[in-house]
């Protein structure tokens, strides 16, 4: 069973609510400061709707959720395997 | 807000391209990482198998949520009204349901990587031969609708002419390719989708604020061309005269039986969503837990397509900046403000990319596998078939160019597109579900049915197509010819096995409904897992049931 402890290993490395949170954490803190920044022009365009600012808000939320949920429960350990587990970390 | 003169053009400031260029870094990143900790592709395949069901769901419908799904959808949604819901409430979840409880432990369970490998156990070499080359003609073709819609966004950010942006769009695809963007292909998918759909509830949201909301837009949708009929989905179909021009009939049989079945349980980028699944439990779920988003994403889709119908003046030309395709790409124009302006180009721009990027993955590993190296050259080192890949890569992307011009010819790709599923995927489905639940059918009667399907599917559209046979739209076009090329299967399969030999049975064990193998007994189809809401029929259900209630306010 090396291969699955080895394939585990690689899917905890790249778990994809890591990804996730990361990039909409990002992703929400700019949109959030354009939002709060945005001119008039800007509003109008959103037919005064402060959309910036709160779909920026709610990326923040989701990807903090995103690695709130791989804190609470983070991947499987892998079971011991009797190779090496020393590469790619 | 000057239409037409301008152009469509997004205006997309530094911070837009900022968020665009973290996304690449953030995918590209990914796909280095991958590779670095993956050494072969064994791995990768087996890496695949340790999904947790969410995951595969959402790329599974993620997989799907391509230019098709968000400027076809939306294309329909402007030219036929609410009847485009069928796209997603018959065409897709009660199909997405069949595969999840009832295909799935055959491919699950028969540990096959692909679908023409399970054609070629099933059946015999010339099948799999058949459906490799109609799988790398299809692939073809679709990647160029992919290019297409990547270069209509690329040409809007741009201003490019349209054949310069898609010479370029081709050479991004392929250094995103070789750059080994797909060794990540399942990461990148659930990151996509919820960069798409960030990038399109914007859209919704304040399309529907500038027409009034739901009610401004219902009495809007009243008073254009399309009238009252937009805002129905069945109540009109007694007969062909509603926007869509298909009856109910054609609808329930055509797209909601045909159609859908075959794209969705026979189509090899998604299954192969499913088979990297980590267990059987998690592949049934898979198409199951897809479904949900699927029943909300016209809200995303067809309603924007409602929007522009209403806001966009002269929407539905033939050519030019107006079309149906552009239903999207104008709304982003007219609404976004810089800032989600930028997630929705990135939404776009990913999703068209990595939907190309399959389709030419898919063609490669098809033409060197399953064409190449079963019938042309056998036995030769691996070096060899990694260097006919990177030839097939390159010829891929070049002959996408090619089909891209195909597909702008069309004022509405999904059109073009619902034809192309006629011709590969209704007779495939047909053949399939024969073959899995009548263990007499011969090896033989799988390559003619396949054969003969598709035969009668060209042969009825080239007859529209040269006005011998008349229909009231491309779609009902496309839905008759699934039917006649299912039907067609259907009777050449039984014929052929009367005169040719059954194969014998132990050849069948896992592939065929009751022949030996755990997986496919129907204890196994019907109980699936104990915990309630991990069981795939009670999950499906649930969908079903869903779809069903969803259609009533929209009769």
């Amino acid at each position: 069973m090396a291969d699955e402890a080895r394939t585990s290993k690689a899917a905890r490395l790249f778990d994809v609510r890591r990804v996730i949170g990361g990039l909409f954490v990002v992703y929400g803190v700019i949109v959030t400061l354009l939002g709060i920044f945005d001119n008039q022009a800007e509003i109008d365009k959103a037919q005064g709707v402060r959309i910036n600012l709160w779909m920026g808000l709610a990326m923040l939320v989701l990807g903090l959720l995103m690695l709130l949920w791989l804190k609470l429960s983070p991947p499987e350990v892998p079971e011991p395997a009797p190779e090496e587990q020393t590469s790619a970390e | 807000m000057v239409i037409a003169a301008s152009g469509l053009r997004l205006d997309l400031d530094i911070f837009d391209y900022l968020i665009l260029a973290l996304y690449f870094v953030t995918v590209l990143g990914i796909g280095f990482a991958a590779r670095a900790a993956i050494k072969t592709s064994a791995d990768f395949f087996l890496s695949g198998r340790s999904m947790p069901a969410w995951v595969t769901g959402l790329a599974f419908v993620s997989a799907n949520l391509g230019a098709l799904e968000i400027l076809g959808m939306a294309a329909n949604g402007a030219q036929y009204g609410l009847m485009t819901l069928h796209y997603y409430w018959i065409g897709a979840v009660p199909a997405m349901v069949f595969l999840g409880i009832v295909m799935m432990p055959f491919y699950y369970g028969s540990k096959v990587r692909s679908v023409p490998e399970f054609l070629r156990r099933r059946f015999n070499n010339s099948t799999h031969l058949f459906n490799a080359i109609s799988f790398a003609v299809a692939q073809m073709l679709i990647a160029g609708v992919n290019l297409f819609a990547l270069a209509l966004i690329l040409q809007a950010l741009l201003g490019w002419p349209l054949w310069l942006s898609i010479v370029i769009g081709a050479a991004i695809v392929l250094i995103y390719i070789t750059v080994g963007g797909l060794s990540s292909a399942i990461y990148n998918e659930v990151l996509q989708f919820f960069v798409i759909l960030a990038g399109l509830i914007p859209i919704t949201i304040v399309g529907l604020v500038k027409v009034g909301g739901w009610n401004g837009l219902v009495d809007k949708v009243r008073d254009t061309k399309l009238g009252d009929a937009a805002l129905h989905t069945f109540s009109n179909t007694a007969t062909s005269d509603n926007p869509l021009g298909a009856n109910w009939i054609g609808i329930i049989f055509g797209l909601g039986f045909v159609l859908s079945f075959g794209y969705w349980t026979t189509n090899f980028a998604e299954v192969q969503r499913a088979l990297s699944a980590k267990d059987m439990s998690a592949a049934r779920r898979t198409p199951i837990i897809g479904a949900f988003p699927k029943l909300l994403i016209p809200v995303v889709t067809v309603v924007p397509g409602l929007i522009a119908l209403v806001t966009v003046q002269g929407l539905g030309a033939d050519k030019g900046d107006l079309t149906y395709n552009n239903a999207i790409p104008l709304l982003m124009r007219d609404l976004l403000p810089n800032g989600v302006l930028g997630v929705a180009v990135t939404g776009l721009l990913a999703s068209f990319m990595a939907g190309m990027a399959a389709n030419v993955s898919g063609f490669n590993t098809v033409f060197t596998y399953d064409i190449w190296q079963s019938y042309i050259r056998k036995d030769r080192d691996d070096a060899y078939y990694l260097k006919v890949g990177r030839i097939a890569t390159i010829a891929g992307v070049v002959a996408g160019i090619g089909t891209a011009f195909i597909a702008a010819g069309f004022n509405n790709i999904m059109n073009y597109i619902q034809a192309l599923f006629s011709l590969f995927n209704a007779p495939l489905f047909a053949t399939f579900i024969v073959g899995m639940f009548w263990k007499r059918m011969s090896s033989w009667a799988g390559f003619w049915s396949l054969a003969s399907g598709t035969a009668a599917a060209l042969a009825l559209y080239l007859l529209y197509l040269g006005d011998v046979v008349k229909f009231n739209s491309d779609l009902e076009e496309s839905f008759w010819g699934a039917g006649l090329a299912f039907v067609t299967a259907v009777v050449v399969a039984l014929v052929v096995t009367m005169f040719t030999p059954a194969k014998p049975e132990n050849e069948l064990r896992g592939l065929v409904y009751g022949m030996g193998g755990s997986s496919t007994s129907s204890e196994t189809i019907i109980s699936g897992e104990k915990v309630w809401w991990r069981n795939p029929v009670l999950l499906g259900a649930i969908a079903v049931v869903l779809a069903v209630l969803l259609y009533i306010p929209f009769w």
